[in-house]
């Protein structure tokens, strides 16, 4: 009789070759789980080669997940258990294990010229070198070979389902059902395919209760969350679904043109799977062509919304210009990646703050927002075409590879309750100026062209105020200038929240390094150290709270996966000396790193 | 209701704005041959939408009295489609030079047409950089002295005709600026085109590149140098005394008379893309320089195939935006 343990979280990481369908065991354990009602977080890790060789350690790709009973923000620092399809997939991960924690190997794959490839000399399953974790080796080719004989199957489509055998030793040995997995498995796979990756699955979870492999297996109870209806969502997806209810609350059809991109392209197939809802989809040629085709649609009258990722965002910044120039509406969406030029394609970074709020020829305000978790890229979204819409300006959306990616359980808002912001296209004749301002937002008016009677040009050119015809005055120029940086400027933005102590160390942060500051926050405060967070959505302009925030606190830390970008941005502004926590590894931060520098900069009372 | 006039005199095309391109310049005949066929297509002026890069010929959208736009260098083609698949009902014009569309804007160039956009497009051809003072373009010819070519230009130029067909544009033409009957056929010809309607009109700079193309289109010479393709009809030139021949592949200049008539010479065929890039390959001083439509065939536009595809989606009714947040697999908290 094995015993079940209940355990208050897990954190997994399923590893193997980019061909084994390790992000296709990891979403399956994901919605799984996310059905069982437990909090999540994953992290897919995978390499910019699609198939880099098999074995070998450029080729290893990982998917990460954490899973609780309670609320959780991050996809965990350290794995309990890794499933390692190959020798490359263990070197690779085995150093982020926790001791004691359990290793599921392939251990067909633990031979010779397996080793090679991966760059080992001793087999790790024999050699001693595990000794501190729990190894549990299953011969998956053979187990699976055995589970779909008689299918008809060569022995290549054989191998291609030992994957969903370990996911289904996994599903026991967490206490999961596998009723989501099949149900995915019916719709997805024509037979002969279909009956052998069930019986992949179902043989992996029978051999996981029949075998004596494991000492015990875990249960993880649902979290209490508040009452609603539920979905697990991916920060891609989430940004996908506001753009198009942003648009909706604008009360403008939505055009998107985008060039693929790592990893902003899903925004891209989400977008033009949604015709049903008026989304106008256009790949262009390049980058430049996509955004450039995106401020031709908000000329047009639609809400032009670009998305890209590192290199595609220094291709359109000429185009931003132009958008800042003529004021028209814009979403530009930079799913952020390690740089500078191609860099870590596939890896999280946050290095394109400055580039952001300042990478432009000529004094060029765009307003900058970023999200900072997977389902908050929903609300930025939405945040994004709102501020577009009302102010008649590009807007930059920031999150990254981590957001991107990961997923969480999602809370699904009524569309009903979200404000709307409904634009009125200008139509009337009298009086009519291009560059007329709203005095409360200093817009200008939005005309759709076949408007009778408003006929009227603009570009690139600078505008002379009010008519908008081209004009070369000094003084106009000037005003201009200062016109536009007071637009931005002045747009309305909630104040940042603070969570945690009203005094101490300020631990002030931005996009996905949310989760593990809160959590290092959090644990600090337990340990007794008197330390808040304050996470910053709108980084330009700045909430109006956050400078006399950093002045009240006075020691103020700034986490960001780059070299101290919003630091320089908040020393400037305030004057205050906050203090750079960088990490650029192309990796998320870890609880502990946060934790390590709040202990290191933690206020000490005076006795 | 509508009390907009339908009826247009060219002065309804004229903006407030000052011209100020040079005096003498060739784009003002351009812009004179625009207004003038622009008041006579029976288009509403305030769907009209001109669309514009960067160069003395991206000027153009400000003294049009119409919805104009002066984008970014080269980005025009890229704006003009996200405008057109927006906003299918308009009349969207592209005005660009030969260094706006075929050097900086050359990629955009291409793909326009290769997925045939419903715009016009005017390429005002003076083989130089004018706005930015003399430096030779994609379509200077080999060895011209410029400021930025001291010793003449190493750069093999483009025949704009032939790259476009070689992107599958479905309509291609080419005029001059001063011949402006011609001009305005050319003009009315792209706009009844559904797709990109590619234009090159051979335009005089008389700062930087006076006399640019004197060699074909002075009057003492233009009969013997141009050949004015008609549908349907013998390719002859010189007042009738040459024509063009087919020997085998290859197109040949021949005298007529002494047994040979037009009826020996090769037939205009706009429709035909073999003939097309014959056509569009035939060039000065071995052959004359055709003129008119060189090229045109119909074929679905990228603005409808897209409409299309959203309309179909839409067939179904309109869906529910909650559905969508909810997507598939969803659990409910009580």
């Amino acid at each position: 009789m094995k015993t079940v343990q209940s355990v208050d979280h897990v954190v997994i990481r399923f590893a193997g070759d980019s061909g084994d369908g390790m992000q296709i065991v990891g979403s399956q354990f994901t919605n799984t789980t996310a059905l069982l009602g437990n909090d999540l977080a994953t992290f897919p890790d995978f390499p910019a080669e699609i198939r880099a060789p098999a074995g070998t350690l450029a080729g290893v790709s990982g998917f990460q997940l954490h899973f609780a009973s309670h609320d959780i923000f991050t996809p965990g620092d350290a794995p309990e258990a890794i499933i390692a399809m190959n020798p490359a997939a263990l070197k690779a991960n085995v150093a982020d294990l926790k001791k004691g924690g359990l290793i599921i190997a392939n251990k067909e794959k633990f031979i010779d010229r397996e080793f090679e490839k991966a760059g080992i000399t001793s087999n790790p399953l024999e050699d001693g070198s595990l000794s501190d974790y729990q190894v549990v080796s299953v011969d998956l080719a053979r187990q699976t070979k055995l589970a779909v004989d008689g299918l008809g199957l060569s022995g290549k489509e054989t191998e291609r389902c030992k994957n969903f055998y370990a996911l289904g030793m996994t599903y026991w040995l967490y206490s999961r059902p596998m009723e989501t997995t099949e149900r995915w498995i019916n719709a997805k796979f024509k037979e002969p395919y279909r009956e052998a990756n069930l019986r992949a699955l179902r043989a992996g979870f029978n051999y996981a209760e029949t075998v004596e492999l494991f000492t015990s297996r875990y249960e993880v109870a649902p979290m209490k969350q508040e009452p609603g209806l539920y979905r697990n969502i991916m920060g891609n997806q989430a940004a996908a679904l506001g753009l198009v209810v942003g648009a909706s609350k604008a009360n403008v059809p939505l055009f998107l043109g985008s060039y693929p991109i790592t990893p902003a392209s899903d925004i891209l197939h989400y977008l033009s799977g949604y015709k049903a809802h008026g989304v106008i989809t256009f790949q262009a040629e390049d980058e430049i062509a996509a955004i450039t085709s995106a401020i031709g649609a908000s000329f047009g009258g639609h809400l032009g919304l670009t998305t890209t990722s590192g290199p595609g965002m220094a291709l359109k910044t000429e185009a931003m210009g132009l958008a800042v120039m003529t004021e028209l509406p814009l979403v530009i969406v930079n799913i952020q990646r390690g740089g500078p030029s191609t860099g870590l394609p596939t890896k999280t970074e946050q290095s394109d703050l400055l580039q952001a709020v300042y990478g432009r020829n000529g004094e060029c305000p765009i307003p900058v927002i970023a999200a900072s978790t997977p389902s908050d890229c929903f609300e930025m979204a939405v945040e994004a075409v709102r501020i577009a819409v009302t102010y008649m300006t590009p807007v930059i959306l920031l999150t990254d590879g981590y957001l991107a990616n990961g997923s969480e359980p999602w809370r699904v808002p009524n569309v009903d309750n979200i404000p709307a912001f409904p634009v009125s296209f200008h139509t009337e004749t009298a009086g009519f100026k291009a560059y007329s301002r709203n005095p409360e937002t200093l817009a200008r008016p939005w005309v759709r062209p076949g408007t009778p009677g408003l006929e009227h040009r603009i570009g690139g050119i600078e505008k002379a105020e009010g008519t908008g015809n081209v004009s070369y005055e000094p003084l106009n120029h000037e005003l201009m200038v200062k016109t536009r940086a007071a637009k931005v400027a002045g747009i309305k933005v909630p104040d940042v929240e603070v969570h945690g102590d009203p005094d101490g160390l300020l631990v002030v942060g931005w996009g996905s390094t949310f989760g593990a500051i809160r959590v290092a926050v959090d644990m600090a405060r337990r340990e007794g150290l008197r330390v808040a967070h304050a996470h910053v959505r709108h980084i330009h302009p700045l909430p109006a709270n956050l400078l006399g925030l950093l002045g009240h606190y006075g020691r103020v830390i700034v986490p960001e996966m780059n070299l101290g970008q919003l630091v320089k941005l908040l020393r400037e502004q305030s004057l205050v000396d906050c203090v750079s926590i960088p990490k650029v590894q192309g990796q998320a931060f870890k609880i502990a790193e946060v934790l390590t520098a709040i202990r290191h900069h933690q206020v000490t009372e005076a006795k | 209701m509508d009390a907009q006039p339908r009826t247009y005199a060219k002065k309804d095309f004229m903006s407030d704005q000052i011209i100020r391109w040079c005096p003498g310049c060739g784009d003002y005949a351009i812009l004179s041959q625009a207004q003038t066929v622009f008041a006579e297509l029976g288009i509403p002026r305030e769907n009209f939408a001109i669309v514009s890069g960067i160069g003395c010929s991206s000027r153009f959208p400000y003294y049009i009295n119409a919805y104009g736009f002066h984008t970014i260098h080269g980005r025009a083609f890229a704006v003009a489609t996200g405008l057109k698949v927006t906003r299918p009902e308009l009349s969207v014009w592209v005005a660009t030079g030969d260094g706006d569309a075929l050097s900086i804007g050359g990629n955009h160039f291409i793909h326009v047409l290769r997925r045939n956009v419903d715009l016009q497009i005017l390429l005002f051809n003076n083989r130089i950089y004018g706005l930015t003072k003399g430096q030779f373009s994609p379509t200077s010819e080999v060895g011209k002295k410029t400021k930025s070519s001291p010793m003449g230009s190493v750069d093999h130029p483009f025949t704009p005709s032939a790259l476009a067909l070689g992107a599958d544009a479905s309509f291609v033409a080419r005029t001059v600026d001063i011949f402006t009957k011609d001009q305005r056929d050319v003009f009315r010809a792209a706009s009844d085109h559904k797709g990109t309607s590619f234009v090159e009109i051979l335009q005089n700079c008389n700062i930087f590149n006076d006399g640019a193309w004197d060699q074909l289109t002075d009057k003492t010479i233009r009969e013997e140098r141009c050949l004015f393709l008609q549908h349907g009809q013998p390719m002859v030139f010189a007042g009738g005394k040459k024509g063009i021949k087919l020997n085998g592949l290859r197109p040949a200049v021949v005298e007529l008379g002494n047994g040979l008539g037009p009826d020996d010479c090769l037939v205009h065929d706009e429709t035909d893309p073999f003939l097309g890039a014959i056509v569009a390959r035939l060039d000065y001083p071995e052959f004359p320089v055709p003129m008119g439509v060189l090229f045109r065939k119909e074929r679905p536009t990228y603005d409808t195939l897209v409409n299309d595809q959203v309309a179909e989606a839409k067939a179904g009714g309109a869906p529910s935006l909650q559905k969508l947040l909810n997507g598939g697999e969803t659990w409910t908290v009580k």
